[in-house]
């Protein structure tokens, strides 16, 4: 198949063209309708509790989500995100609780039980890049050691134990807030605006849209194919961490069988919903953002007006597989 | 993912040498295990691995016509789930409704991933990645969130844990004179119900793969499906038809899930999938398709659950304190092992 030239984003609306109108806002209008939908049929809706609790489950998901944005912009996939997490999840309690090396105060653990763990997960994230850079193994399976083996070595470290700590001072990450805005949606909003600038302004993110369009091209044109790879697997593996650390801040607790599970599920789903070709070349973080975030209000509202949550499971596959139909509309 | 790749793979089956190499692998692990513990290579152990593995090796067998088409199916592990729902509430009728519900639920899946990727035209992994997800949601909510026990009024618990031969055991096998044949006919006699099942369809597989043209669209498919197309093959029809075969095998996996346990499982088939591909990939199957061996399938799934069993034996022995999760950690470093060759010889044989 024909790799599509980068578009540039065009500022008018083409109102002349309903159907082409409908595949550039088809997400964002969905959403609109949902919330919509949900003013006039779900009760306190209009609450911020509602808004808060569905601004944090998305929060998770959207961290995973733009790290995996960029894996899927190159052209790749991600499967081992909810293993980093575990890891870092279940490093982050062992260090600030000094179970690993005496810390000297809480601050100075905490701040190491955020940074260490994370570095950790990025230098696995690394360790993808280089399965798939060095030995040319396709991403899916490349990733798919990790997401077996990852959560394997979390389970060991903790012997599969739940970690239940009470340190309020590192839960604020989650719990605290900031102008009435829990932080992690202050984390996720300054993750999400850092990686839209960078897939939009920055010659790193050129590469990668470069790379995801037709490698062979990217290549011949100069473009460090090996190097810019690597790095958006890192990116994935750093973002993960940083999800997984929010995780245990939320439950105050660590358990390595259970934090991160099916979040690569959840996190392509949104990065599908949100418009980015899953074969890569074209990708748009704050489309990710609106895919997770119709993805949980869907979920919600069928959860808040009385649907099981597996009914919902059977809601949520019939939105992926339209929304990639829609998609490939778009490219026919 | 790789259209560029996927031409350079000559269209055929492997057989030496990675085909060997996983045969000797798999030998020099047996009797690694029987020099090792005791009782490993006794039949009690040797059948209770045929009988375990017998469910993991037919999904298998489903993934590996999936990935010789250049596809993938994430489905398979769902579609178990839901199989052993829906047989294990038909097990009250006998044993042909638990059987015949179970496989046609999955045959039905097959058949929606299969229609999803040839007419909506969407990639494999995100088709078969929604049916996971609906499929996991109707056992779900067939099941009520918990499991579904299995009748045992019916002889549909047979699936699962009968020995197909047994009443046709001659008492003299059990003498203490019986001589050297005894113990291989006694093997044969004790053979479980659900590895019979495994093996006549890996020798379907074969007969399909070697004898028909089915076998050659398959491979023609994921060595190009463009090529493929130009030379007038069937392209659509192959590729809803792997996924149909793939179904209806994670279906069946699911009815001798639901008879082996006593009960249908909503949520047990998690990771299936990934188990399958491992399989597929440790068997030396390209999963850029076009290149592929069932037989080679069927050695990588019994590779794996031997894994498993050398661990729990060594567990049981108590030298080393091996607790279940280091098998993950293991299983994965073994496929990152198995990956690393593989890509190393692609790379020698291109060059």
């Amino acid at each position: 198949m024909a790799a599509k030239p980068m578009q540039l984003p065009r500022r008018g609306l083409p109102l002349s063209d309903i159907s082409t109108f409908l595949r550039r806002w088809g997400a964002l209008l969905a959403l609109a309708l949902l919330i919509l939908f949900n003013l006039a049929f779900t009760p306190h809706f209009a609450t911020t509790q509602t808004l808060a609790i569905n601004l944090t489950q998305v929060a998770v998901v959207m961290v995973v989500g733009v790290g995996m944005t960029l894996v899927i912009a190159t052209g790749g996939i991600d499967l081992s995100v909810g293993s980093l997490m575990a890891i870092a999840g279940a490093l982050s309690p062992m260090i600030f609780t000094g179970q690993l090396f005496p810390v000297p105060n809480l601050y100075v653990g905490i701040a190491l039980g955020i940074v260490l763990p994370v570095l950790v997960a990025g230098m696995f994230g690394y360790f993808n890049g280089w399965l798939i850079t060095r030995f040319s193994i396709q991403p899916i399976i490349a990733t798919l050691v990790l997401f077996i083996a990852g959560r394997g070595i979390a389970q060991v470290w903790t012997n599969g134990d739940l970690q239940v700590f009470k340190v309020p001072e590192f839960q604020q990450i989650a719990i605290g807030r900031l102008l009435g805005i829990p932080f992690q949606v202050w984390i996720m909003a300054v993750i999400v605006i850092a990686a839209t600038w960078t897939l939009r302004k920055t010659v790193f993110g050129r590469q990668v849209l470069a790379i995801g369009g037709n490698e062979a091209a990217a290549r011949l044109a100069g473009v460090p194919v090996r190097r810019v790879k690597t790095l958006v697997y890192v990116i994935s593996g750093l973002c993960s961490g940083i999800a997984g650390i929010i995780v245990i801040a939320m439950n105050s607790a660590a358990d390595a069988n259970l934090i991160g599970l099916g979040v690569e599920l959840d996190a392509i789903a949104a990065v599908a919903v949100g418009g980015t070709l899953l074969t890569g070349g074209r990708a748009t973080i704050l489309g990710t953002l609106i895919g997770a975030l119709i993805i949980q209000l869907v979920r919600y509202t069928l959860l808040a007006n009385g649907v099981p949550d597996s009914a919902a499971l059977i809601v949520k596959a019939g939105l992926i597989i339209l929304a990639v139909w829609l998609q490939r509309q778009d490219r026919a | 993912m790789t259209s560029i790749a996927t031409f350079r793979g000559a269209t055929r089956e492997i057989r030496f040498p990675q085909g060997l190499g996983v045969v000797l692998l798999l030998l020099a692990l047996v009797a690694f295990g029987g020099w090792r513990y005791d009782g490993f290579l006794g039949s009690y152990n040797v059948l209770s691995v045929l009988r375990y593995s017998s469910m993991f090796a037919l999904v298998s067998l489903g993934m590996c016509f999936v990935i010789m088409t250049g596809g993938i199916d994430l489905s398979v592990g769902s579609v178990a789930a839901l199989g052993s729902v829906v047989s294990a509430i038909l097990s009250p009728y006998g044993l042909l409704p638990g059987l015949a519900g179970g496989v046609l639920v999955g045959a039905a899946a097959g058949a929606i991933n299969g229609l999803v990727i040839t007419r909506l035209k969407i990639l494999p992994f995100i088709a078969t990645l929604a049916v996971m997800l609906a499929a996991s949601g109707t056992a779900l909510l067939l099941a009520g969130n918990q499991s579904v026990s299995v009748s045992y009024d019916t002889a549909f618990m047979t699936l699962g844990q009968g020995d197909l031969l047994a009443p046709l055991k001659p008492e003299w096998i059990d003498a203490e004179d019986a001589g050297w044949l005894a113990g291989p006919l006694g093997i044969l006699f004790d053979f479980p119900t659900p590895a019979w099942i495994a093996l006549a369809a890996y020798v379907l597989g074969v007969i399909v793969m070697r004898w028909r043209a089915f076998g050659r669209h398959v491979l023609a498919v994921g060595g190009g499906e463009e090529a493929a197309l130009l030379m007038g093959l069937p392209v659509g029809r192959t590729i809803f038809a792997v996924y149909l075969i793939s179904g209806s095998l994670a279906g069946l996996a699911g009815v001798i899930l639901a008879a082996q346990f006593g009960a249908g499982q909503p949520v047990e088939g998690a990771g299936w999938e990934l188990f399958a591909i491992a399989s597929v990939v440790v068997g030396g199957t390209l999963l850029t398709g076009g290149k592929g061996s069932i037989v080679a399938t069927l050695v990588g799934s019994l590779l794996l659950g031997l894994i498993y069993t050398i661990l729990n034996f060594e567990n049981g022995m108590g030298w080393i304190s091996l607790s279940a999760y280091w098998q993950s950690v293991v299983r994965g470093a073994f496929l990152l092992v198995v990956v690393m060759v593989q890509a190393s010889f692609v790379k020698n044989t291109r060059n």
